[in-house]
């Protein structure tokens, strides 16, 4: 199977369709939500499908809630894979997070305790999921805005063990490593020293909304800005660790003109470059 | 999955986050670097989920948002999602149950006309979503014998009746128009379709073009369906409904029989 290429993508939104078709942009690969295509026909398969042709595809599923209890929802399992086979994307990718409870779909990535009981649960859930679409998939970092008194594993090793036990690869966001850093007093460098890059498929960058409160900053990873400006810096240094990678910058609220969303491209697209010659040099 | 345990721990918690959302006190265990911030920070969630449940609703029903305002829609969408979460995290199959909720939401009592608008919007999704299917070359028309020809219509195609003029309604509050006045009472037909260029118009049509709509889609021929929209009016002409559906390519495919 194909993967990614490690160049910089960007989400494919569909009020940039005309610009995208009038002058096809040399971006690395379009990534989009997998439940916005899940309709039968229409408009939004017709777009997805001209995309298609000419770029790589990155699927990105915001609804599987994979850390959630009980068994994955089955038909959604299925309408993941009826849209892996029609597109054949070059990645699929979901999140450490829940987001069904019972019948009830809450349209939110929420948050879980890491114990040895969720993470046999994820597991288990990551390879029905593997086994259902038949290609391995990407598990990503969330940001997260609350702590759990339950959790005994560490994240980052959480995230380890679920790419050990399933085989599973990595989707590394480092807007997601900062917000969660930051909100818990932690250190996001430390962070990512202790995280395996070596798993990692695919990297996010967004931007995030900024609170203050009587603890220090909060921070909520909100994809309507530009990316901030330490978090160019942390993947900077990603980069030169690990050299170029697969690196969509996301924005999906309050969208931006598409020069706007490209310029972040180049910007990523840039960094990616100074990575590649620093690791030859390195070596 | 056989050989592993229930996880009921993970499934209280799960349940009792989700209580929380709705105002219940916080799970028990959920804390923060400085616990006295715990509330504040899982504010975000209970935010995040009622928003974007909201702006899905507002995505989905524009224009009822327009009729009522964003104010008054956002509080009205944030009691239906309480109470209507999705069950699928499809979410483009949400709301069906909304222009119901609106028929009996006491504060809009006075407009008994907003549930068939939001009929209308929520009709004008399904078709919008629905399966392809590459129009007809018309050619195949000439010559037939309407008697022998049944027409095939698109998935899209959907006739709604309604009870109120909420096809003038909803043609009066499209982006760019002017609200204007429309009479406060009388029932109305939709003829729902997707066009070629992927738009979804909204035509209002007359008992007996409803009529002829529905007889194609029950597989009659166009010759029976349009002598019982005929019998239905007697001035009903078949030709302009026939040509609008052929035109906007919502007619797939026809079959001759001996």
């Amino acid at each position: 199977m194909k993967t990614l290429p490690k160049a910089a993508g960007l989400g494919f939104k569909p009020d940039h369709f005309a610009a995208i078709m009038a002058e096809p942009p040399a971006l690395g690969f379009f990534e989009v939500h997998a439940e916005n295509y899940m309709g039968a026909g229409g408009l939004p398969h017709a777009q997805l499908a001209a995309i298609r042709a000419d770029h790589a595809l990155s699927l990105h599923g915001v609804g599987l809630s994979i850390g959630g209890p009980g068994r994955l929802n089955a038909d959604h399992l299925a309408r993941l894979r009826r849209l892996c086979d029609r597109y054949q994307p070059e990645s699929f990718s979901e999140h450490l997070a829940w987001s069904s409870h019972g019948t009830d779909y809450l349209n939110d990535l929420l948050p879980l305790p890491y114990t040895d009981e969720t993470l046999a649960l994820v597991c288990d859930h990551v390879d029905e999921a593997q086994a259902a679409l038949g290609r391995r998939i990407l598990i990503e970092n969330p940001s997260t805005y609350v702590l759990f008194e339950q959790s005994v594993i560490p994240e980052v090793d959480f995230l380890y063990e679920i790419a050990r036990r399933t085989g599973c690869g990595l989707l590394l966001d480092v807007n997601n490593v900062f917000v969660s850093c930051t909100n818990h007093r932690t250190d996001p460098r430390r962070w990512l020293a202790d995280f395996p890059l070596h798993l990692v498929g695919e990297i996010h960058l967004g931007g995030h909304a900024s609170e203050e409160l009587p603890s220090g900053p909060f921070l909520i990873d909100s994809h309507d800005s530009e990316v901030a400006d330490p978090v160019w810096t942390l993947f900077t240094e990603v980069i030169a660790r690990t050299g170029p990678l697969p690196t969509l910058v996301e924005w999906d609220n309050d969208l931006p003109d598409w020069s706007t969303l490209r310029a972040e491209a180049a910007r990523a697209q840039h960094i990616l470059d100074q990575g590649e010659h620093h690791l030859a040099r390195a070596s | 999955m056989p050989g592993l345990p229930d996880f009921p721990a993970h499934g209280t918690l799960t349940f009792a986050f989700d209580a929380a959302l709705k105002g219940a006190p916080l799970p028990a265990g959920l804390t923060a670097t400085d616990p006295a911030e715990a509330e504040r920070r899982f504010a975000v969630y209970r935010n995040n989920v009622a928003t974007s449940l909201i702006e899905a609703l507002a995505r989905r029903f524009p224009v009822i948002r327009r009729l009522v305002g964003a104010e008054f829609f956002a509080a009205m969408a944030r009691i239906y999602a309480e109470d209507h979460r999705p069950t699928s995290p499809v979410l483009l199959e949400w709301g069906q149950s909304f222009p119901d909720f609106l028929a009996g939401f006491a504060p809009l009592k006075g407009y008994p006309y907003m549930a068939d608008v939001a009929r209308i919007e929520y009709a004008r999704g399904l078709a919008f979503h629905s399966a392809d299917a590459p129009p007809m070359d018309p050619v195949r028309l000439a010559g037939a014998d309407p008697y022998a020809l049944r027409l095939r219509l698109a998935p899209s195609v959907r006739v709604l009746h309604l009870g109120h003029p909420a096809v003038s309604i909803w043609l009066q509050n499209q982006p760019g128009t002017a609200p204007g006045t429309v009479a406060p009472a009388g029932a109305e037909i939709a003829l729902i379709l997707r066009d070629r260029a992927f738009n979804v118009p909204v035509r209002p049509v007359t008992g007996a073009e409803a009529r002829m709509v529905e007889g194609l889609g029950r597989g009659e021929t166009l010759g029976v369906a349009a002598e019982a929209a005929v019998a239905a009016d007697p001035d009903h002409d078949p030709q302009p409904l026939l040509l609008y559906l052929i035109g906007s390519g919502a007619i797939t495919d026809l079959q001759e029989t001996e």
